[in-house]
């Protein structure tokens, strides 16, 4: 009895408590990515700085929008909307600078940008809240809304569809190169994706608000019924992704110095994919940010190594859709196996 | 002396559906009151309308003798009416520790953040007071059994300070041996001056641990019974509704012509499942 007890308060050996953490998975993933390319691109420059930087630039931009959609998600929501969103603010900011349309200072113009998206987060989150609808149809709708204003405003100021010949303003405001400019060798984005992933994970991990997204996601009746604002939360997370779609926007339309209506297209599911691919449940109450930028470092390496094997890039879709397969057979089995991780 | 709660002719209404009618009931404090009832009677919805989820159609609440209106739990909770709900708020895929304490996270530092560190001690130790050892309070509560997680709802309420501790069905999926461990979570929970509402189907388990005893049936109360003013069978034949009872006197009757020996057999085996604590 007394033996029985003793064994039952050994501490968990590191690898069980390994198992209990939601990124296990992907950083697995990275590891057998990189060996991948790295044998099969090793010598055509997949293991270059160039490269290095490429990927990085890549995986940046999707993993700002991934580590707040994962945070979303863990808190039991979707934005499908996000893709469109980045497209409508950038050329939101496009035309508010553009020396033809707006003239208004960068500053001004990324914060009535910011604005809008925050108000359409907000939108979104009420309406869900509201109607009790699934977040996944609410924002499939404002998808479309979305883009299709987008289009429609931008060819009523410009007649095209496009919104380009921001490269002076670019270049005179020094704004700017907290979005576009570099730092150390590497872009800004890339910056901006480190301070987004640790600023959210701590959110995430460190404070009262971050167990208020588990439990949101979790059970939200369960979670409301010890007292936790299960609206505010949720509110808060689905404006949060609104901002990263604007922050994502800003470094698109100001490193490249226009605003294409198609920007953003798609980032909606590689975001999901990425979370996914980090830990992250559908039904919410579990996963990780930093799994979430793990998996856009994954989709980055992916999408850009691709180019320096011998495959033709057009497979990369058939390569993204394996790994999401593997990913969430992978997580699957590591949660049931740490569900079993008992005392 | 003023009962910790009291609810005066509490009526709730769904629509159409009467789920409650005419209510009255008194909790002291350092008393177990249970709440019996067939399934449907109303027990859930009234303690929901105590943990401040419902707000009664009709009636009064009140609280330490103040009327009082909850428009949330959280309020309720402030208060001190803890509630451990039937399907149980807790998170199987959190940690222990951060099931214990969601809603009401120790705070530390100028950035007031989530001290896990004090939260896990804290969990470990009142844990360990109930009689529960874990290897890990980060471990998920999916990995614990019922009558633990039953146990850390309850021990959760009793550490947040709760003056009345309301549980809806604690034993009703557990073995024999984990709900003697939660009636003893009861008992202490009264040895320390709290006024607990116990509700059970189970006559045996409500007679265990139970003071006094409140009766519904179909919304509608019979009535509150002290311990010494009562009896375990008179519960139980209230508890089904002595009607259904004779309704089902006669069916056996009824069957008894025709094949006396099913209908005996048949007898027997309702007679021991009404009488056996399960
Ligand atoms: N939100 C609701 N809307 C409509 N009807 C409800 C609602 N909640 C409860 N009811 C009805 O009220 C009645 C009492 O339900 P309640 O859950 O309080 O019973 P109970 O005594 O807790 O039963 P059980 O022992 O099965 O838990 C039932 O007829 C139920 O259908
Ligand atoms: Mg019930």
């Amino acid at each position: 009895m007394v033996a029985h007890k003793d064994e039952r308060l050994h501490p968990l050996s590191p690898w069980k408590r390994l198992l209990l953490r939601p990124e296990l998975g992907s950083i697995a993933g990275l590891i057998v990515v990189f060996l991948f390319f790295a044998i099969m691109a090793g010598n055509t420059g997949f293991l270059t700085w160039l490269s290095v930087r490429n990927y990085l630039e890549v995986a940046a931009q999707l993993g700002i929008l991934a580590a707040a959609v994962a945070l979303l998600m863990i808190g039991g929501e979707f934005d499908l909307s996000v893709g469109s969103m980045i497209g409508i603010a950038g050329t939101l900011i496009a035309v508010l600078i553009h020396p033809d349309y707006g003239h208004l200072p960068l500053g001004v113009a990324i914060l009535i940008a910011l604005l809008f998206a925050m108000g359409v987060g907000f939108f979104n989150g009420w309406l869900v809240l509201r109607t009790g609808l699934p977040s996944f149809i609410v924002t499939l709708a404002m998808m479309f809304i979305l883009a299709g204003a987008n289009i429609g405003f931008t060819k009523m100021v410009t007649n095209l569809t496009i919104v380009s010949g921001l490269g002076d303003v670019v270049a005179k405001s020094s704004l700017a190169h907290l979005f576009a400019g570099s730092l150390l060798g590497l872009p800004a984005s890339v910056w901006w994706w480190l301070g987004v992933t640790i600023v959210l994970s701590l959110v995430l991990l460190r404070t009262p608000f971050g167990n208020w997204v588990f439990g949101a996601g979790g059970d939200a009746n369960a979670a409301r019924n010890v007292g936790v604002p299960v609206f505010r939360v949720k509110i808060t997370l689905f404006m949060l992704t609104a901002i990263a779609a604007t922050v994502v926007a800003a470094i698109q339309t100001l490193s490249i110095g226009s605003a294409n209506v198609l920007n953003g297209q798609g980032k909606e599911l590689e975001a999901v994919a990425a979370s996914v691919i980090g830990g992250c449940l559908l039904t919410g109450g579990y996963g990780s940010v930093i799994g979430a930028s793990i998996g856009s470092l994954i989709l980055g390496m992916v999408q850009q190594g691709i180019v320096y094997t011998n495959i033709d890039t057009d497979w990369y879709k058939v390569l993204v859709g394996g790994m999401i397969l593997g990913a969430v057979i992978l997580n699957n089995y590591l949660r049931k196996r740490s569900m079993e991780v008992r005392r | 002396m003023t009962p910790l709660v009291e609810l005066r002719k509490v009526s709730k209404f769904f629509g159409p559906v009467i789920s409650l009618k005419d209510i009255d009931m008194k909790v002291y404090p350092g008393e177990v009151h249970c709440l019996l009832g067939d399934n449907g009677a109303g027990k859930s919805t009234l303690i929901k309308i105590l943990s401040g989820v419902h707000k009664p159609s009709e009636g009064q609440v009140l609280f330490e003798g103040q009327p009082v209106v909850f428009s949330s739990p959280r309020e309720a909770l402030n208060q001190g009416i803890a509630t451990v709900f039937q399907d149980l708020a807790m998170l199987p895929l959190m940690s222990i520790t951060r099931n214990f304490f969601l809603g009401r996270e120790p705070r530390v530092g100028p950035l007031r953040l989530y001290d896990g560190n004090l939260a896990a001690r804290i969990a470990r130790e009142e844990l360990l007071k109930i009689g529960i050892s874990i290897r890990d309070p980060d471990q998920p509560v999916g990995t614990l059994s019922g009558g633990e997680r039953q146990s850390v709802a309850i021990a959760r309420a009793v550490y947040f300070g709760a003056k009345v501790l309301i549980l809806d069905e604690p034993t009703s999926a557990l073995g024999v041996k984990e709900a003697a461990v939660v009636l003893r979570y009861v008992v202490q929970a009264k040895a320390r001056g709290l006024g607990v509402i116990f509700i059970t189907h189970n006559v045996h388990h409500a007679w265990a641990v139970g003071d006094t005893f409140t009766v519904l049936n179909r919304g509608r109360s019979y009535g509150t019974f002290k311990k010494e003013e009562t009896e375990r069978e008179k519960l139980l034949q209230m508890m089904s509704g002595g009607e259904e009872l004779e309704v089902l006197a006669v069916e056996l009757e009824l069957i008894a012509k025709r094949d006396p020996a099913g209908a005996a057999q048949l007898e027997r085996r309702i007679a021991e499942e009404l009488q056996e604590p399960n």
